[in-house]
């Protein structure tokens, strides 16, 4: 898109269906990265955090320390986080998932501590009395109590990262958010711009509704109740 | 350690700080674009949410606003809005900052009003208190610490957001690393990590002057209430 067009040239409209055919690859293959840069900050997050929630629902200290630690984090610009490890890690893919994954730690850490600790210290006292060991305790008591809280900070931590990965783009690596940036550098082509954001909504969308059905699937006590 | 000496380099220049596109000029934009659209969230989601509060209506509107914000891609807006009438300029990127302090502006003004205790307002209401004397002298009094944190998460989050504006010509300290990564890692990144280090220490200074003020006009008598509430609402 070199050609000069204005903002008011009818070659440049809000929304062109020729202009999704004619890019329907590279369409694709930003919202592929898209798709691949929020499951894997999410994934890599969760795995991380689920263990320090549990850590911090344990231990009041551990609990200060990492919420403040990744409140202190979570107050820092996204693009100030880009740019404070684009130096050192490069314009690379890297660079971008720890900025991610950084994000949405935060929010799966609260979501497992708030979690564990709304577990009913009856049913607690219960298990202890039939003899469970803590290990049993934790993996066959609290934590299936604890699973509507988790998977609402999951959700909530994959749809910020759609919405985050778009900020990538100054690193490179933004999936749509690269044509949203290049879009607007490039004689502000609307239709790219505004598919890509139509695009980035979309899959926000989409996770939602997924992590939404995921949540009942495994949670099957809560069903019958009024939501 | 080459990129940290590039980046205290430019940070020492002061040329760098004093130029018309330099760290003072891009700071006085940076505040004056937080503060436009900090003040547009305020006039909007304030009194929204102190009304959807007082009346109970509308405990679902706020859950959709700020489903529905977390969702759209700051890029998208601070791009799409020059391209309408707005044009180019303050107008279009303050309107595209303020959406994103509403979400906690409303829910925070939406539960402080929820969570005023029903026997204050029934005393208010014996002792004869119109109904605007009982939202002044007692409604709003008692939803003030929920106010004050609602009114800290939106700044921080208005003045960090302010920073993707450079991205799309908007000004502000975010012009730094947008220029740094323009020069190239090679050329450009100690201005990219100076700009990195000036915006995040901004935004730790407005979170944590704010911190200081929010508890500072929190009522001795709601301080311990206050930080149980502020403890549940960051839960998520």
């Amino acid at each position: 898109m070199s050609l000069s067009i204005g903002l008011d040239d009818p070659r440049n409209p809000w929304f062109s269906w020729s202009y999704i055919e004619d890019n329907a690859a590279t369409l694709g293959s930003a919202l592929l990265e898209h798709l691949e840069l929020t499951v894997v900050s999410v994934v890599v997050a969760a795995v991380i955090s689920i263990p320090l929630g549990i850590l911090s629902a344990r231990s009041r200290l551990a609990a200060t320390v990492i919420l403040s630690g990744s409140g202190v984090l979570y107050t820092i610009p996204s693009l100030a986080v880009f740019a404070l490890l684009a130096p050192f890690l490069g314009q690379s893919l890297i660079t971008v998932e720890v900025g991610l994954v950084m994000y949405a730690m935060l929010i799966i850490v609260r979501a497992t501590l708030t979690g564990l600790r709304q577990v009913p210290p009856d049913v607690i006292d219960a298990a202890g009395g039939m003899g469970y060991s803590r290990v049993h305790l934790l993996t066959r008591v609290e934590l299936p109590l604890a699973v509507p809280s988790i998977m609402t900070g999951l959700r909530i931590a994959t749809v910020s990262t759609v919405a985050m990965v778009t900020i990538g783009a100054v690193v490179g690596h933004g999936g749509l958010g690269g044509l949203i940036l290049t879009g607007f550098r490039n004689n502000l082509y609307k239709p790219q711009i505004l598919t890509a954001t139509i695009l980035c909504i979309a899959l926000a969308l989409a996770f939602e509704v997924l992590l939404s059905l995921v949540t009942r699937l495994m949670t099957p006590w809560t069903r019958g109740r009024t939501s | 350690m080459n990129i940290f000496s590039e980046a205290l380099t430019w940070l020492n220049d002061p040329l760098n700080w004093t130029n018309p596109d330099g760290v003072f000029a891009l700071l006085g934009q940076h505040l004056a674009l937080s503060g436009a659209a900090l003040l547009l969230a305020l006039v909007v989601a304030w009194p929204l949410g102190v009304w959807l509060g007082a009346t109970g209506r509308g405990g679902t509107i706020t859950v959709v606003v700020s489903n529905v914000t977390r969702a759209v891609p700051t890029m998208a807006l601070l791009s799409l809005l020059p391209l309408t009438a707005l044009g180019f300029g303050p107008q279009s990127v303050v309107p595209a900052l303020a959406l994103f302090g509403v979400p906690p502006l409303l829910a925070t003004a939406y539960t402080g009003m929820r969570e005023v205790d029903p026997d204050a307002r029934d005393a208010a209401h014996g002792m004869g208190f119109s109904r605007s004397g009982m939202l002044f002298k007692v409604e709003l009094p008692l939803a003030v610490p929920q106010l004050a944190s609602g009114f800290r998460t939106a700044a921080v989050q208005i003045v960090a957001t302010t920073t993707l504006a450079a991205l799309f010509n908007g000004g502000g300290l975010g012009e730094i690393i947008s220029r740094g990564f323009g020069l190239g890692l090679a050329k450009g990144g100690g201005e990219i990590l100076a700009g990195g280090i000036l915006v995040a220490g901004l935004a730790l200074i407005v979170e944590g002057v704010l911190a200081v003020g929010e508890k500072y006009v929190t009522p001795i008598a709601l301080r311990d209430l206050s930080r149980t509430k502020a403890r549940v609402s960051m839960s998520v």
